[in-house]
């Protein structure tokens, strides 16, 4: 198993209060899946991700754990992290356009971080060089600076650099949302290939975009306001999906959704609540077209089926 | 390259040329008669005075219509002559400010550089340590938003009259005169002192607080943070948010040199220090036109040389500027 995580709870310090954005989720991810993490705007995507990187303030660890590889990541301690950094979890953050230095060459940058780590650039060069290939760039970016480069090039050079060390997890942070359409699929498929020969074992990918989870992904978990609400393999969740706020994602997608054309429903109305005071019981109570008595209290995350988990208090359809 | 700096040649040559005229209009439409000033000094009968005026009005060309005294001033400017000095007749406005220049150079050089190097020393240590931030901050803060007038007026009368240490006025002694002895060397650098110590402490401080904001604010940008999630040491990001952090503040650096031939007109007034400051404010008392002229056009040619050697500082420094430099507009 590469990697499980247990009731992570991080919460961010505000000047109003804390914001619980991750609020209990536990999951697992295991050698060579790729599992999509899917949900609306808000609702906790970069928080998870990047708390398996790097929890900094205003982040705060406030209880759960996470194993990778058999060892414990030391989640609430930033320094000692570093040592996980880049090969242990590895990060294509969602501000991918501007992760580079403006003012540094990036070959010169790269091998700045490769010293730091007793490495030689010049021995990882062919290496590089070929994966550089592989995203079809050509190896002259090195002696470029960021800025010379395209907003899609920049977020494909950082693909190679966050991979160069071929991490146990990749998280991968809405590497498709700033392309066009036709870009997208093939940045998806390029993260598949990576995953495919080994230069990453597993990935977590991140977007509110399932169109592009559906074609990767061998697993999908959604969240909603801070929790996990269903995960099960890619196809259950697009075919069958059980919890009424995934079924509600699907149906707003154009080409798969019209499999439901019988119980769908037109968007989602309403909003996700408030993170600064999330009501009790179920937190998708307010949006819910199935709300029940029962709701007042919290629907746990249970398993309904092999590998196919729900936290909702009505199993319909 | 060469067309970039071709542009940017033309724009300070065209700034330049419309600097030197508003210089060389502003004494012109300032209130009140240089030479009556000038003649008031000596008693003389009104008839003799007028006969003196007509005089010297020739003499300074202040006869000629106005469009022949502006191509006079130019084609004098070119030979390096700025006239005559109306107060300190008849000495030529070149040596003028030749005498005072020194003391500013010797005053603001090393409070400037001093405290740019020290307040950025303290300022990037303070980024990082939370300790030296509460105590250095505070301070820095203290001495930037208190006035520059009441700092100098406090440490002159603490130092000076208090503790009795130091002198407060002048360059040096009134009992000695310039000379090349130690004694004279001596007295320069003990009345050099407090103008220096009052400037390096405001420059010290706006800094200071400068580096640590600026630092404070690359850290937190997105590449530091990618370096940070790719597990790069402390030391590494702090030298990248280090050296960005730089650009401003050398730029600042720049423009603050160019303008030292300004002098520092508070600071030579609270200590009666005779350098350009202290010039330009008594030939602007005594409308002294020439001697103005002259001081402007040193503060011009600072100022221009200055924002000079920050462009080419920037196209060293920033790369991002290079890319402007093929010829479209940057
Ligand atoms: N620095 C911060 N300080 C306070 N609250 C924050 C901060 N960053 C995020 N949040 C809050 O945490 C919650 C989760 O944010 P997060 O960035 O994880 O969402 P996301 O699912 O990645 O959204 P998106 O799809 O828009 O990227 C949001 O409600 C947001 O308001
Ligand atoms: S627990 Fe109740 S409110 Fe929540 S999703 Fe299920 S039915 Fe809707
Ligand atoms: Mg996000």
């Amino acid at each position: 198993m590469s990697l499980s995580v247990q009731e992570l709870r991080v919460y961010y310090q505000t000047l109003h209060g804390e914001v619980r954005a991750l609020d209990g989720v536990s999951f697992s991810i295991a050698d060579g899946e790729i599992m999509g993490l899917a949900g609306e705007s808000g609702c906790g995507k970069t928080t998870l991700g990047y708390s398996l990187v790097r929890l900094s303030p205003p982040r705060r660890l406030v209880s759960g754990r996470a194993v990778l590889d058999g060892e414990e990541l030391p989640l609430g301690d930033p320094d000692a992290m570093r040592r996980f950094g880049w090969k242990g979890v590895s990060i294509v953050p969602q501000f991918a356009m501007s992760a580079l230095n403006p003012r540094r060459r990036i070959g010169g940058m790269i091998a700045e971080l490769l010293a730091a780590r007793k490495l030689r650039y010049l021995e990882l060069l062919p290496e590089l060089e070929r994966r550089l290939d592989l995203v079809r760039l050509p190896a002259a970016v090195l002696a470029m600076y960021p800025f010379e480069l395209s907003g899609g090039m920049r977020q494909r050079m950082v693909l190679v650099l966050s991979t160069l060390l071929n991490p146990s997890l990749l998280v991968a942070d809405e590497v498709t949302s700033a392309l066009d359409v036709s870009i997208q699929r093939a940045v998806a498929q390029l993260l598949a290939e990576f995953r495919d020969r080994g230069l990453v074992k597993s990935m977590l990918v991140i977007t509110h975009d399932l169109a592009v989870l559906y074609q990767i992904a061998d697993t999908i978990a959604v969240m909603y306001a801070g929790k996990l609400v269903e995960k099960a393999s890619a196809d259950v969740i697009i075919r069958a999906p059980r919890h009424p706020y995934t079924r509600l994602l699907i149906s707003s997608l154009p080409e798969i959704g019209a499999r439901h054309a019988r119980c769908r429903l037109k968007g989602i109305p309403g909003q996700p609540p408030s993170l600064l005071n999330p009501p009790l019981g179920c937190r998708f109570r307010a949006r819910c077209p199935a709300v029940s008595d029962q709701c007042g209290e919290e629907p746990p995350l249970r398993e309904v089926a092999a590998g196919h988990q729900v936290a909702c208090w009505q199993q319909p359809c | 390259m060469p067309r970039y700096f071709a542009r940017k040649l033309l724009i300070y040559a065209l700034t330049f040329v419309l600097a030197v005229t508003i210089d060389w209009l502003i004494p012109r439409f300032m209130p009140g008669d240089p030479i009556a000033n000038m003649l008031a000094r000596v008693s003389v009968n009104t008839n003799a005075a007028q006969v003196m005026h007509d005089y010297y009005a020739h003499v300074f060309g202040l006869d000629l219509p106005l469009w022949r005294q502006y191509l006079n001033f130019w084609g004098r400017l070119l030979q390096g002559d700025l006239g005559i000095s109306l107060y300190l007749f008849p000495t030529p406005v070149t040596q003028v400010i030749a005498r005072a220049l020194p003391y500013d150079i010797l005053l603001l050089v090393p409070a400037i550089l001093l405290s740019w190097f020290a307040g950025n020393r303290f300022g990037a240590l303070a980024a990082r340590n939370r300790w030296l931030d509460n105590v250095v901050s505070p301070v820095a803060y203290l001495f930037t938003a208190m006035p520059y007038m009441w700092l100098a007026i406090l440490l002159a009368w603490y130092l000076g009259l208090v503790l009795g240490i130091l002198p407060i006025a002048g360059a040096y002694a009134f009992s000695l005169h310039p000379a090349w002895s130690a004694a004279f060397g001596l007295s320069l650098l003990q009345h050099w002192f407090l103008p220096f110590l009052s400037l390096f402490l405001v420059g010290f401080g706006g800094q200071a607080i400068g580096m640590r904001n600026l630092i404070i604010y690359e850290l937190e940008a997105d590449y530091a943070r990618y370096l940070e999630a790719l597990g790069a040491p402390q030391r590494l990001v702090r030298k990248h948010a280090f050296g960005n952090a730089m650009l401003p503040q050398i730029t600042g650096l720049a423009l603050a040199l160019g303008v030292v031939v300004a002098g520092a007109l508070v600071t030579e007034v609270v200590f009666s220090y005779p350098g350009i400051g202290s010039l330009l404010l008594a030939a602007i008392q005594r409308q002294d036109y020439f001697l103005i002229q002259g001081c402007f056009l040193f503060i011009i040619i600072g100022v221009l040389l200055g924002n000079f050697i920050v462009d080419i500082a920037y196209v060293v420094l920033d790369p991002r500027t290079r890319r402007g430099m093929t010829g479209e507009p940057a």
